[in-house]
């Protein structure tokens, strides 16, 4: 009898212990992809890593040598121009959203918002060519822009929400108990508060829109002439990796990995800053 | 929340005598609130706007095809015969091996984050972790092609070949790019949203389950598996679909390793297409009417099905969070 109780038990801490130690496993196994894709492109990127990839343009297909100056620059651009058109409205929506709609408008609308999130990036693109690149005749660095803004808007007014939520209402209270009307409260105290949070959601747009290829495919293209204007095709780091990946010849392959060393660090570190900001916040 | 709704038609007392001002006031401040709603309404409108052109624009493949788009499994522009089973198949199959790898995975890697590993590893460990959602996904297609695919051809497509051979689905020859490797590639691209949402659900479960549990002599997994994943399920579950939609839309990465070839066929091993890699890759060549249309026809099922997807996600998501609330 006290067999088969001592048997059930020794059964159950076995299956105990299998459990946990595959639980910590899978945890493992987790942050050992993160070590392994992010080492490979680190390691492998910057052995390919030169002068000659921030300043020279790219050569013609073949020909070895050359550099991703022009895409470079055409991401910096197409991501200052996705953070201008994004930016007002995604902070103006996230003011509207906690200080003045209704919790059914405010209801209604972040759902909008958290849709629009969701819609894969690929469409945004195709919604992009149909309403701008194809009335307009050419793909523009403008329609990349639009569609970058577009990916970001979302993003922007729900954490611009979220961190205007934490403002203690004794704040707002306080503010408009001095006699100054409600938007200069808003702007003057309120915003002040969550500005922090703000930066931070901000941050993480820009750093998910700067690794953005699917929704330039069909609007910014990429360009073999650099950077025209922009209502001309642009080139992009990612459009450009995309490129070379898929590129028969070594030294494409190459310049590829060395720019997505460059991504990588760019969008890592915008994260690890963001981290850092935000921890600091809470000491 | 009742607070803020007081405050948001504030009386402004000490103004009343001084008429001209407290106008001026309530003046300055309607424009004010009246621009954040415009602002807010461009969210309505993009997403409003974004369904209509779509269903405008896919109207001349609507109006060709009407149902035999979805079954109809030829992708022709020669003959300007579209029909979107192949895509629409590459996309379920390569999302169903990426959730199935990638559940386990992210299940496994929530339980430890909560309950078991040690205070200071939490966060740092999720901090990783989450940093995979950060990486680009042409850098991961990058890799995918160079490391993971070579990966997937020779040690993990031949022994599967070899030892499953019966199944159909590991029939033909080892390609290595095609829906495993691309499902591999989503299974790592999800598992950090799936992750970080059942971490929060489990970490959402009230302590008192933990202990009732423990009190009645059950093992740390038994606790686990009894009380608190019951408890979170429809959280957890909501992550999962969560991360559905990240895999039914993702485009670059899969693009990269699934060959691109629109073919129906049961084997993993074969070169496929989904959704999203069909409108990357032919979008460019696409000129005439009803090509366009069908691509973007293409755009508008990937936009209604990973809509649906989100909604059921949010909701399960939703309920969970407002029911921790609701015990705070």
């Amino acid at each position: 009898m006290s067999s088969t109780i001592e048997r059930g038990y020794l059964r159950r801490k076995w299956i105990n212990k299998v459990m946990l130690c595959l639980s910590s496993i899978a945890a493992g196994l987790a942050i050992f992809m993160v070590a392994l894709i992010l080492g490979y492109t680190l390691i492998h990127g910057i052995s390919y890593l030169n002068l000659d990839l921030l300043t020279q343009a790219a050569k013609p297909v073949g020909e070895a040598g050359g550099g991703m100056r022009n895409e470079i620059f055409g991401t910096l651009i197409l991501v200052g121009l996705g953070s201008i058109i994004a930016l007002p409205i995604g902070l103006l929506a996230g003011i509207f959203l906690s200080e003045y709609a209704s919790p059914k408008v405010a209801a209604t609308v972040r759902f909008m918002a958290d849709i629009l999130a969701g819609v894969p990036s690929i469409v945004i693109g195709v919604f992009v060519y149909a309403i701008m690149v194809r009335p307009m005749h050419t793909y523009s660095a403008l329609s990349g822009g639009v569609a970058l803004a577009m990916i970001m808007i979302p993003v922007v007014a729900r954490t611009a929400e979220e961190s205007l939520r934490l403002v203690p209402n004794s704040m707002r209270e306080a503010a408009l108990a001095l006699g100054i009307t409600r938007w200069r409260a808003v702007i003057g105290v309120i915003i002040p508060g969550a500005l922090t949070g703000i930066i931070t959601g901000v941050m993480l747009a820009v750093a998910r829109i700067a690794g953005e290829t699917a929704p330039l495919l069909f609007t910014a293209l990429g360009s073999q002439f650099g950077v025209q204007g922009l209502l001309k095709p642009i080139g992009a780091l990612p459009l450009q990796i995309f490129k070379y990946a898929m590129s028969p010849y070594k030294s494409e392959q190459q310049q590829a990995w060395a720019g997505a060393f460059l991504l990588v660090i760019l969008v890592l570190g915008i994260s690890i800053l963001v981290r850092w900001i935000s921890n600091r916040k809470h000491i | 929340m009742a607070m803020k709704r007081n405050t948001a038609n504030p009386v402004t007392p000490g103004l009343a005598g001084n008429q001209r001002s407290s106008h001026r006031f309530g003046f300055s401040d309607r424009i004010f609130s009246n621009t954040t709603l415009v602002f807010a309404m461009v969210i309505a409108a993009l997403l409003v706007g974004l369904v209509i052109i779509l269903v405008k624009d896919a109207m001349p493949a609507i109006t060709r095809f009407g149902f035999s788009f979805i079954t109809s499994s030829t992708w022709d522009p020669v003959k300007e015969i579209y029909g979107a089973l192949p895509a629409i198949y590459g996309t379920l199959l390569s999302s169903a091996i990426g959730l199935l790898i990638a559940v386990p995975i992210s299940l496994g890697a929530a339980i430890f984050l909560v309950e078991l590993s040690p205070r200071w590893l939490q966060g740092p460990a999720s901090f990783i972790i989450e940093m995979l959602a950060a990486i680009p996904s042409v850098i991961i297609g990058l890799w995918g092609i160079f490391v993971l695919v070579p990966v997937v051809r020779s040690p993990i497509e031949s022994w599967l070949g070899k030892n499953l051979g019966g199944l159909p689905l590991f029939q033909g020859p080892p390609f290595g790019v095609g829906f495993l490797a691309a499902g591999i590639i989503l299974a790592i691209m999800i598992l950090p949203i799936i992750t970080a949402v059942s971490r929060d659900a489990i970490r959402a479960v009230p302590n008192e389950q933990r202990e009732a549990m423990f009190a009645l002599g059950a093992t740390r997994w038994e606790m686990i598996n009894k009380a608190v994943l019951p408890y979170c399920r429809s959280g957890i579950i909501g992550g999962i679909i969560l991360g559905l939609g990240r895999a039914l839309g993702e485009t670059m990465a899969v693009t990269m390793v699934i060959g691109n070839s629109y073919k129906l066929t049961p084997s993993l091993f074969s070169p496929g297409n989904t959704i999203a890699s069909t409108i990357a890759s032919q979008f460019g060549e696409a000129s005439a009417g009803v090509s366009v249309g069908s691509l973007i026809e293409l755009a508008l099922i990937l936009f209604g099905v990973t809509l649906l997807v989100n909604i059921v996600a949010r909701t399960l998501v939703w309920r969970m969070t407002s029911m921790k609330a609701a015990k705070k």
